[in-house]
């Protein structure tokens, strides 16, 4: 069960001095209970590569198939494949146009026509697994915090109960403690057996948190694998717009000095390794 | 699917063509050239003479005809319904009789005439619009009407208020089609149902719509007034307008071909005028 996508190609604006290439031949496989992390500069066409995730954009060239359909042979059911991927955007929160987070949450089952007990259920599996505070169902969406108005963007994806859940840059507008909890329900809802893919330009939250990593630069995929490989790819070629992280680098330095450690090693690992070397508490 | 990516009526879109390097104030004289010269025309051929344009504006702008067509869509419902109104109820010499409705042939000509002048008013206006940018266009407008400020109307406060209607545009495309694009992830269906469901189904898009633009002219009012902008106040520009040679050929040429088609339309086909 996995999303497969394979030399995805797309241009915008075609026929105009605009005309821009988005996605040069790009190809992934997500798998379900997986986290993949989608990173790359402004402009190297993750958001364009995501909105064909969830189908808003369909391939002009290449393919996409959900769970074993190729979503180009089945484009009349569209919105059925729609549903079994959750897509977040930016800045979730700016969509909410009802008056309370539970009619908000409700929105996407009832376009699917699910009503009575299992909405209920819907609306209850969504605010678990978001870790929404249930006392703010009746609140306005316009009048609650920054955090939990996030989470209620995040539950009325999730009520859809989809198979994969993909988040466009999910961090972006949050405190640290915010991205932390984020990344804990990210965690969480993968561990669930769900699909998790994160568009994101901070490579340091892909490279601690992912289980793969595609970094695409000018719409072209150039390394996808996990978090180790990827990152001792970034060092041998660096790419435009992604910096390695401050950690990574110090390990590269201590590399040069002898000390192997593997690049996505964490801070305890590090001192550990230092303090035997040095044979004294650091 | 329903998207907002595709170039739509006043966008600009940026280029370094003849077209796109002339000067704002010369385009826009242009235009209004040629939306006179469009009511001047009467006669079926003058409407295939003025086909030429887009052509020829097609190939020194870099956009393709594709692209300069789609620009009357929008209009095509009111194109629709003048030529209707016009088929219908212009009197005249009947050619076929439905019922109580009557097509005459001056009703043919005269809605046809109608339809093209219609749509060609909103090419020529999109023409302008797809190959000046915003700041550009009012600064060209604000020179343009500048004798008109001598007289004591505020011209800059109008361009102001223009250049931020205008640049706002691609803005409220990219907002509406993000919006669009969220709902519809979330199940949202705007393409069934009837006129009400369809108008009703677009709520989840309007309302957060709203909220956006009213707290974008919250913030640009606020980053306005913390850069010291004074409605009226005398202000330099940092790229100044100039009138190049190329500019005034562009002029005498268009005027040229606009006259030789008023002639042409008045001296050599004056006896039919079936699209008046």
């Amino acid at each position: 069960m996995s999303i497969v996508v394979s030399e995805l190609r797309h241009t915008y604006n075609e026929g105009t001095p605009a005309r821009s290439e988005a996605l040069r031949g790009v190809s992934v496989v997500i798998e379900r209970g997986q986290w993949v992390s989608i990173v790359g500069h402004t402009g190297s066409g993750k958001s364009t590569l995501a909105q064909h995730l969830n189908l808003l954009l369909l391939p002009q060239s290449g393919s996409v198939s959900i769970d074993g359909t190729d979503v180009t042979r089945d484009a009349k059911n569209l919105r059925g494949l729609r549903r079994r991927v959750g897509l977040v955007f930016q800045y979730p929160e700016q969509q909410f146009f009802a008056e309370t987070v539970r009619d908000e949450i409700e929105f996407a089952p009832l376009n699917w026509g699910v009503t009575g007990r299992e909405l209920d259920e819907c609306v209850e599996m969504a605010v678990r697994s978001s870790g929404l505070d249930p006392a703010l169902l009746g609140s306005n969406p316009f009048a609650i915090s920054g955090g939990q108005r996030r989470r209620a963007a995040l539950a009325s994806v999730l009520s859809m109960r989809p198979d994969y859940l993909v988040l466009d840059e999910p961090t972006a507008g949050l405190d640290a403690a915010g991205i932390r909890e984020l990344r804990q329900l990210m965690a969480s809802v993968r561990d669930e057996g769900m699909g998790v893919v994160q568009v994101t330009h901070d490579l340091e939250g892909a490279l601690a948190n992912s289980d793969r990593i595609l970094v695409l630069e000018r719409g072209v995929g150039v390394t996808c694998g996990d978090a180790e490989s990827v990152a001792e790819y970034l060092l041998r070629s660096p790419v435009q717009g992604l910096l390695m992280p401050p950690l990574a680098r110090f390990i590269a330095g201590l590399r040069e000095r002898g000390i192997h450690l593997p690049l996505t090693a964490g801070v305890g690992d590090v001192i550990n390794s230092l303090e035997e070397r040095l044979g004294c508490e650091v | 699917m329903r998207s907002l990516n595709n170039i739509s009526l006043g966008q600009f879109i940026p280029g370094d063509s003849l077209i796109h390097r002339l000067d704002p104030r010369c385009k826009i004289v242009c235009t209004f050239m040629l939306l006179a010269g469009l009511f001047m025309a009467s006669e079926p051929l003058d409407f295939v003479l003025w086909c030429a344009l887009p052509c020829l504006f097609s190939r020194l702008s870099g956009t393709s005809m594709t692209t300069i067509l789609k620009t009357g869509r929008p209009v095509v419902f009111l194109v629709a319904v003048t030529v209707f109104i016009n088929l219908l109820w212009t009197p005249g010499h009947e050619i076929l009789r439905i019922g109580p409705l009557r097509v005459t042939w001056e009703g043919i000509t005269v809605a046809v005439g109608m339809g093209l002048r219609l749509f060609f008013l909103v090419i020529f206006a999109a023409m302008l619009m797809m190959t000046t940018s915003p700041m550009d266009f009012s600064a060209g407008l604000e020179r343009l009407m500048s004798p008109i400020g001598r007289l004591g109307l505020p011209t800059s406060e109008m361009a102001m208020m223009m250049t931020i209607a205008l640049r706002f545009i691609p803005t409220l495309f990219e907002e509406t089609d993000r919006i669009l694009k969220a709902q519809i992830s979330r199940g949202a269906d705007f393409d069934s149902g009837g006129l009400i469901r369809r108008a009703r189904s677009f709520v989840p898009v309007l309302v957060p719509l709203f909220v956006l633009v009213f707290l974008r002219a919250e913030n640009l009012a606020t980053a306005m007034e913390s850069r010291c902008y004074s409605p009226g106040a005398p202000r330099t520009r940092l790229h100044p307008l100039r009138w190049a040679a190329r500019d005034s050929v562009a002029v005498i040429c268009l005027f040229s071909f606009i006259a030789a088609v008023v002639a042409l339309d008045r001296l050599v086909l004056g006896g039919v005028r079936p699209f008046r």
